[in-house]
């Protein structure tokens, strides 16, 4: 494990592994650990893959404390050894036709038929490593080997909101309509963020999440 | 405490309700946002004896036309303005009182990008998340999740007028030629070339005009990797100095989101992020490696300025 500064009011804890469950899992415990502890002047603890982001205030926090505390608390969760059993979260998908525009050609790229790669994608529980790039956007992994296509070259300008995607060994759900790169597969009307709600998020690092097929696109 | 409108007559080109910040939920990507200068929001909201919780107007470049529907104080910080109440001049950087029906008009910009206006008891649009920052990408807070348009209403408090005591904190705004920002070596800092952590510091940079809140696209040099891998999504900070593939790098600033995938090279550290924020296209920064240690002291010199005026009431 490395504690790396990230300037004056950031740190970034990195485990070795890539993407892994095992290494994600004790991310995520520490994350927890950490916000549990309270410490002073640190008001963001953020999973990444096999990283953590602490966000803390130079001026209020020892950061001598912190990085104890982040040793400690690394020391301790070395002993997981498999992730937690947390509940699934089911989210239905109308896979293909409008809803999913590039269902066709990952299925092409994967040597398949389109069925194939939804019966692939929807077979799986997927754990939930990290949120980024818009609120509630959860990026899940790992995809099917098989079906592990790409993201394009060129984003789309416009991915409508609810869209499920692939790229590589990950997939996620757009939660808000922006511009996109993954493969879109099919469409959720599942809300995936309402900053009314509480919790805010559908999704959470370290939840698990599997795709439950609607009756087909049209 | 009753409250009134704050009109928008003409919005300017890009302004938005703004505190320090949505904090507490990057973890499921709920960026950060607030204001670009950080330090002349501050300084604002002090002006008008706020709360340093208030949200403030966030104006770039050319600025809005506004009306209030009872008095206030009002101080506008930040970049220099021609600034009028009912035609008549009023100073940068100071409180003036406006009366009901008054027009306070922004004109012709001088030096910086952004300018902060206070009024007495702050903007009150709905917080979310705990927060009345606008992020414009999500559509999440300030009025509506988007940028003030002609005809919009803001609600404040009919405080009327009072009489703050006055501060004088000198403001950092470019002074004509390259920004100095002062930069702490990055996570992958050990990912480029000795060639490319020297060029970051001995050649400039400009803002391009691909720039905007999330952050500012920078020509110049690029920046040689030594390493070729990919990187996984990380959590990443405002000031960060990412790189992507191409080499030219980018300049995270207050909406970036919470993680990315490319190096960063160092992050510019908190001291400098005011300044970053009153660049604008066209203008040029000379990067300049420092230590943790430089980079503390800076935030306590520039924290003692303000706590030192707070303490004696002000200085005129």
């Amino acid at each position: 494990m490395r504690i790396l500064p990230c300037g004056d009011s950031m740190l970034l804890v990195e485990f070795e592994g890539g993407i892994d469950p095992l290494v994600n899992e004790r991310v995520v415990a520490l994350a927890d650990r950490l916000h549990a502890q309270a410490l002073r002047g640190v008001h963001d603890v953020a999973p990444g893959y096999c990283t953590l982001g602490v966000h803390f205030d130079p001026l209020r926090t020892d950061l001598g404390a912190l990085e104890q505390a982040i040793e400690a608390g690394a020391r301790s969760l070395a002993s997981i050894d498999r992730p937690a059993d947390r509940p699934v979260v089911n989210i239905p998908v109308c896979y293909g036709g409008a809803a999913g525009p590039d269902l066709a050609s990952v299925a092409e790229m994967s040597g398949c038929a389109p069925l194939d790669v939804v019966r692939r994608h929807a077979s799986r529980v997927y754990r939930v490593y990290m949120l980024g790039f818009v609120p509630g956007f959860a990026y899940m992994g790992r995809v099917d080997p098989s079906i592990a296509v790409p993201r394009h070259r060129v984003p789309r300008v416009r991915v409508p909101a609810g869209s499920v995607g692939i790229a590589g060994e990950q997939t996620g759900v757009y939660p808000i309509e922006t511009p996109g790169g993954w493969q879109l597969i099919g469409r959720t009307r599942m809300p995936m963020f309402d900053p009314r709600h509480t919790p805010p998020s559908l999704l959470k690092p370290g939840d698990r999440v599997r795709f439950v097929p609607e009756s087909s696109g049209g | 405490m009753t409250t009134g409108r704050l009109h928008i007559i003409t919005p300017g080109l890009l302004t938005t309700v703004q505190d320090l910040g949505r904090r507490g939920h990057q973890a499921l990507g709920v960026p950060v946002a607030g204001p670009m200068d950080r330090s002349s929001h501050r300084l604002a909201n002090l002006l008008v004896a706020n709360d340093p919780s208030a949200a403030t107007l966030e104006v770039t470049l050319t600025g809005p036309d506004i009306m209030v529907e009872a008095d206030t104080t009002m101080a506008v910080t930040g970049a220099e303005f021609d600034l009028t109440c009912d035609g008549r001049p009023v100073p940068v950087g100071a409180a003036f009182t406006v009366a009901r029906g008054q027009r306070v008009r922004f004109g012709r910009r001088h030096r910086g990008a952004r300018a902060y206006l206070a009024v007495g008891g702050g903007v009150l649009t709905p917080p979310v998340l705990g927060s009345r920052a606008t992020h414009l990408l999500s559509g999440m807070g300030g009025l509506d999740g988007r940028a003030l348009a002609a005809g919009d209403c803001l609600p404040v408090v009919a405080a009327g007028a009072t009489d703050p005591p006055r501060y004088s904190i000198a403001q950092v705004l470019p002074v004509g030629g390259p920004a100095r920002l002062r930069v702490m070596a990055g996570p992958q800092a050990d990912w480029f070339d000795p060639d490319a952590l020297r060029a970051l510091a001995a050649t400039g940079f400009r803002v391009s005009l691909r720039s905007n809140r999330m952050g500012y696209r920078l020509e110049g040099a690029p920046l040689d990797r030594v390493r070729d891998d990919e990187l996984v999504s990380e959590p990443v900070g405002m000031g960060a100095i990412q790189v992507p593939a191409a080499g030219e790098p980018i300049l995270l600033m207050a909406d970036c989101q919470t993680a990315g995938g490319y190096p960063k090279i160092g992050y510019v550290i908190s001291a400098d992020l005011p300044l970053a924020g009153q660049l604008a296209p066209g203008d040029t920064i000379e990067f300049v490696w420092c230590t943790r240690q430089e980079a503390v002291a800076a935030l306590i010199a520039r924290e003692r300025e303000f706590l030192r005026s707070s303490a004696t009431g002000g200085v005129s």
